[in-house]
């Protein structure tokens, strides 16, 4: 099959779905929700399911990823009769969180109400906060991802039907962090389309970790899409821990707009998946607003871990960062591209950027590719990507004071992670990751189906 | 406890040794001079087992143990000490959790348990002392953003915590100014015992002022052409290299 026709049965195949499933997506969805719906497959159908070249998606060539799939969709909430809090343990003390629990893409109906919040923060189905407060909801979704400016983010926005919703009224400081697990499960292949809207009014604080999982073995695919709005001097953090098995794939989509003042991390890990894509944009919408990316990969078999990063200055006077880094072993693959674009308007401006990657075999491959657009004579911008090897000198001097090959290499792949790995601003968070990615350097976790707060079985 | 014969060894491709032999014995300190490219740093690597180095002919013996047939990291658990001549830095790894490592490494090998934190920070801190090596500086990556004589300080830190039987120091005074030599030189002076040696590769006298050794060894062109007492060192200082290779015939 040429792979125009392959392109037009996907691109047909998945309308088909859309309009043969509209009356369940619409249902029990809030009007703004399904308003978007039918603008959204149009967008879809326009731009396509982008192949080696799209150039956005240049480093992973979706029309083979949805060429090979014919799973099971989740278009009706599914009861679970076991306890997923039982099922899925992560009740590690140090690590004290506002935890709830996503199955498929769903609010899990056994989430139970967290009592610890400070007082106007909420945290709740995605589908329920637009049906019982439209007001808050409505001013934001789908105000920041455009479903014209990507496929993935139309799929997404036409097919949305839940996902968890979070709200931090103005000048509250959500200490604990919010926890949300995505689960995908089940005994077939399955698909899953979540949807989340993170609002932090101004002033506020907040720490969102998402960690996604898989509970079984089957192959699964989710497009999962966030989008956050961060007040003026609002700060905000979120981490993703992707930590799902070789034949998942995971379309991750985050985007972020930033008011004046505030200041946002994100630090996205993936340690296991099968194909992972991460789309991290952000809008830089206010002055002095400080934006920092990080994201680590570590890959080994066939995996593959892309990530594509647009950060978009806006207004004078703003700073981002960027930090990413994959560690590829065996026939492994990995993509970054990092867009930085100053407006016109954006003098001094501070943008860097970094992409380092590790080779540790001679069958893995990595891309990179820098994409600086500058409108503005006033900035300081730089950029810098490598792709190499263990430091082999590095290597001998760990040797020579007596530490054998494998602990040294071990000892320079950590050292290499470490970078990223301490860009995280929640306690205790930060080592828990540091011995999941120990473990994971060290083979100890090859496919694992906990959390990282509890890696230890 | 070190005999070398006949050591041939290639660095990709080109033969820079070319039949060494030497023999050091505990409690001896030997130094080896030479011109630049005369192989003396080539030695050095080769005996540390540093893998870019083939050994195309030849033996050496540590201990009556085939040395070339051990693993860098196995001959630094026997005894065997490289002090580098450019130190290399590592982002990343923290010069507490290398020394542990390191030190545990050398512990198992002698089926010795590994060393408490409370003890094992004892010992840092006594060692730091002996070499008066900054106490910030164990605190952070291993060498990096040392300065040149930070980092020479910290071989001979690490040496002392290692307590080799073989020392060989590749260098260890290029780039020093004479007060950091003057540490380094009483570091390496204070661990000297009669049960270890010491081999000092320089290029000039000026640390055997301080380091000094009980033979001194020519190295030129690959091979060891002249051995004699300390006074030979004096005399390369004042003549110079040239005297030697017209002895040689060159």
């Amino acid at each position: 099959m040429t792979e125009a026709k392959r392109n037009t049965e996907i691109n047909q195949r998945l309308a088909n779905l859309f309009e043969s499933n509209v009356h369940l997506l619409e249902d029990g969805a809030a009007g703004f929700m399904n308003a978007a719906r039918k603008p959204a497959i149009e967008a879809f159908r326009k731009q396509g399911i982008p192949d080696f070249k799209t150039e956005n998606y240049k480093y992973t060539d979706l029309s083979k990823v949805f060429a090979s799939e014919n799973h099971r969709r989740v278009f009706t909430y599914e009861d679970i009769n076991v306890n997923l809090r039982e099922l899925f343990q992560c009740d590690v003390p140090e690590l004290d969180t506002n935890l709830v629990m996503m199955t498929n893409g769903w609010y899990y109906s056994g989430n139970e109400q967290l009592t610890e919040l400070p007082k106007g923060v909420v945290v709740t189905s995605l589908r329920k906060a637009a049906v019982e407060h439209p007001e808050l909801v409505e001013k934001y979704y789908g105000k920041m991802a455009d479903p014209e400016k990507d496929p993935l983010t139309a799929l997404n926005t036409a097919f949305a039907q839940d996902g968890v919703f979070i709200y931090v009224p103005r000048s509250v400081v959500v200490e604990k962090p919010i926890q949300i697990i995505d689960l995908m499960r089940g005994g077939e292949d399955t698909y899953a389309t979540q949807r989340n809207l993170v609002i932090a009014e101004e002033n506020s604080q907040v720490k969102v970790i998402f960690c996604d999982h898989t509970l079984d073995p089957q192959d699964y695919m989710v497009n999962n899409l966030t989008e956050a709005h961060v007040g003026e001097n609002a700060v905000v953090d979120f981490y993703n821990l992707q930590n799902q098995h070789n034949k998942a794939v995971n379309l991750n989509g985050l985007y972020i707009r930033q008011e004046r003042n505030s200041n946002v991390l994100t630090n996205t890990l993936s340690l296991h998946g099968g194909i992972v894509r991460n789309n991290l944009n952000v809008l830089i919408d206010g002055e002095h607003a400080e934006a920092n990316l990080f994201g680590l990969a570590l890959t080994d078999k066939s995996q593959h871990v892309d990530n594509f990063t647009f950060v978009e200055h806006a207004h004078p006077d703003c700073q981002s960062n960027q930090l990413f880094k994959n560690v590829l072993d065996d026939k492994s693959t990995g993509g970054f591209t990092g867009r930085i674009h100053v407006g016109r308007g954006a003098h001094g401006t501070l943008a860097y950027q970094r992409n380092n990657n590790v080779l540790l075999s001679g069958t893995a491959k990595m891309n990179t590719k820098p994409q600086l657009v500058i409108d503005n004579d006033d900035v300081k911008c730089s950029h810098g990507a490598t792709v190499g090897r263990i430091d082999e000198e590095a290597l001998f001097y760990l040797k020579s004071r007596g530490i054998a090959e494998r602990e040294a290499r071990l000892m320079l792949m950590y050292a290499f992670a470490h970078e990223v790995l301490q860009e995280v601003r929640v306690d205790k968070l930060g080592e828990r990751i540091d011995e999941l990615v120990n473990k994971r350097l060290r083979g100890e976790v090859s496919k694992c189906h906990s959390c990282v707060m509890d890696c230890e079985s | 406890m070190l005999i070398v014969k006949d050591l041939h060894a290639k660095v990709e491709g080109k033969e820079i040794l070319k039949g060494i032999n030497l023999e050091v014995n505990p409690g001896e300190v030997h130094a080896i001079m030479g011109p630049n490219g005369s192989g003396k740093s080539t030695l050095a690597n080769v005996l540390a087992g540093h893998e870019n180095y083939e050994v195309t002919k030849g033996e050496v013996s540590f201990f009556g143990k085939d040395l070339l047939d051990m693993d860098a990291d196995v001959r630094s658990k026997e005894g065997l000490f490289l002090s580098f001549q450019y130190p290399v830095e590592i982002p990343g790894v923290s010069m507490v959790n290398f020394l542990k490592t390191a030190l545990n490494e050398h512990r198992k090998y002698r089926g010795k348990d590994e060393l408490k934190a409370g003890d094992f920070l004892k010992l840092m801190k006594e060692k730091k002392e002996l070499v008066e090596i900054d106490s910030q500086l164990t605190n952070r990556s291993v060498n990096e953003g040392f300065s040149g004589g930070e980092k020479k300080k910290n071989e001979i830190f690490q040496m002392a915590m290692l307590e080799p039987k073989l020392a060989i120091l590749d260098e260890t005074d290029s780039g020093l100014d004479i007060d950091a030599l003057r540490i380094v030189a009483h570091g390496v002076n204070a661990l000297k015992r009669p049960d270890n040696a010491t081999i000092v590769v320089t290029h000039y006298q000026r640390l055997l002022d301080y380091i000094v050794p009980d033979f001194v060894h020519v190295l030129y062109n690959g091979r060891i052409v002249k051995s004699a007492g300390k006074e030979l060192a004096f005399e390369l200082e004042e003549k110079g290299y040239d005297w030697i290779k017209k002895e040689v015939g060159e």
